[in-house]
């Protein structure tokens, strides 16, 4: 299974904005509960995008900067990044199927 | 061109709050072939509450997505099936005595159908309010208050939701104003007295939300006095909106007894006006809006369900001592 690896606010740059793929962002707390629920979507995602997208989790309470610099005020929010540049945004829990379609839609 | 075949099960339930899990925890130890319908998180409005302090057995409180994911794990012990999938509509009665239940994962055909799926937090309907969710408009303070630490927030409301949340935001706000159409709050008296004794707390009385105003992001909020007319402006970071309820019955309409809030009405059995078909939790009339209730419901339904299909469809109940059947007992 291809575990969404952990980056920071120290690794976000080389790990996520200079990805030579496309790269999904999940920003999560421990204490957030439909955090909690997306996480094995996206680990089932992860899966099946596996080649094609990067996916990664960020912990808010821990890099506050990275949240602040793209204006995150809601968890769960996955972010899709192509190039450093964000071009999907997703804010709160999702259905897989609808996660699927909107992470289409942004690559 | 010919749809699947409806898949079969004894009891559909849909709504994985406190009451269809416990309805499917004792629809499953009856021996009835159980699946439950989720559109979104297990624990349904518990999944985003910090702290329930009000479910007995648990003296220091426990946290509410642990306590909905408890519930799923003891029912899937005994057998519950549990999907991930939106209920789009439902056909009483559409092969005899069975109802259809559709969804977006395909169509199911059952004996018996317990509607748990509760209610959804009501929405301002303010100017600024869709733009900005997610972006300083929120209905969950659990998942969001951390982003405004040192901020001031908002929220809109005076029920228990609104005096819990409105707590929780004061862990990471500077100040909460808790914004109310009332004189008085409608929170339980030991949620009223911490609000009241918390001093990042200040009551904004007799007061509505006029609309949400930002760019990008909450920056302020028209507000007006309702007694005096008096309007006025409020810069917060954040809004929180905790403004009553609406049960998610719209796909009921027409096809079973409701008030007109949109709850079913039900017997003390949990027995709506269609045969078979019981509703339970927040959905009914008259519920107290209680985890605890939710779960007593979602037990009375599924037990009933279980002698409703033993009774029209053969076979003996699974569900147990059934207290007309001991009470007429020689």
């Amino acid at each position: 299974m291809a575990k969404p690896s952990e980056v920071t606010d120290a690794t976000f740059d080389a790990d996520v904005l200079k990805a030579p793929e496309p790269v999904l962002v999940d920003f999560w707390a421990p204490w957030c509960g439909p955090c909690r629920m997306v996480a094995p979507i996206v680990e089932e995602l992860a899966d099946e995008y596996a080649g094609r997208v990067r996916f990664v989790k960020l912990n808010t309470d821990e890099n506050p900067s990275t949240a602040a610099r793209y204006g995150i005020r809601s968890i769960p929010t996955l972010l899709v990044f192509k190039s450093g540049e964000p071009v999907g945004q997703i804010i709160g829990f999702r259905p897989k199927n609808d996660l699927k379609k909107r992470l289409d839609a942004a690559l | 061109m010919t749809a699947a075949a409806p898949k079969e099960y004894d009891i559909v339930i849909v709504g994985a709050g406190p009451a269809g899990l416990t309805a499917g925890l004792y629809a499953a130890r009856a021996r009835r072939k159980t699946i439950l319908f989720e559109r979104k998180v297990t624990g349904g409005q518990i999944a985003t509450t910090s702290d329930v302090e009000n479910y007995p057995g648990f003296p220091d409180g426990i946290n509410g997505f642990d306590l909905g994911q408890a519930m799923q794990r003891q029912a899937e012990k005994f057998g519950l099936e549990m999907a991930y999938a939106d209920v789009t509509d439902v056909v009483f009665n559409a092969e005899g005595k069975r109802h259809l239940v559709k969804t977006s994962e395909g169509d199911y055909l059952a004996k018996a159908v317990i509607l748990t799926g509760g209610a959804d937090y009501n929405k301002l309907g303010v100017q600024g309010e869709e733009e900005l969710t997610g972006f300083g408009v929120s209905y969950c303070a659990t998942c969001d208050a951390a982003f405004f630490k040192d901020q001031e927030v908002a929220v809109v409301g005076g029920g228990d939701a609104a005096m819990d949340e409105g707590l929780f935001t004061t862990r990471y706000a500077s100040k909460a104003y808790v914004i109310h159409r009332r004189d008085q709050l409608r929170a339980s008296k030991i949620l009223q007295e911490r609000a009241f004794a918390n001093p990042k707390m200040e009551f904004v009385w007799n007061t509505v939300v006029e609309a949400i105003e930002g760019e990008g992001k909450v920056e302020r909020l028209r507000l007006r006095n309702v007694k005096t007319g008096e309007t006025s402006v409020l810069p917060v970071s954040a809004i929180f909106i905790f403004i009553g309820l609406t049960p998610n019955s719209q796909y009921l309409q027409g096809k079973l007894k409701l008030d007109n809030g949109g709850h079913a009405y039900v017997n003390l059995w949990m027995e709506t006006d269609v045969p078979g078909v019981f509703a339970a939790g927040d959905l009914r009339v008259d519920s107290a809006r209680q985890v605890v209730a939710a779960a007593g419901d979602g037990a009375t339904a599924a037990i009933r369900a279980d002698h409703y299909i033993s009774s029209e469809f053969g076979g003996e109940p699974g569900a147990g001592v059934w207290v007309e059947e001991a009470a007429t007992a020689e």
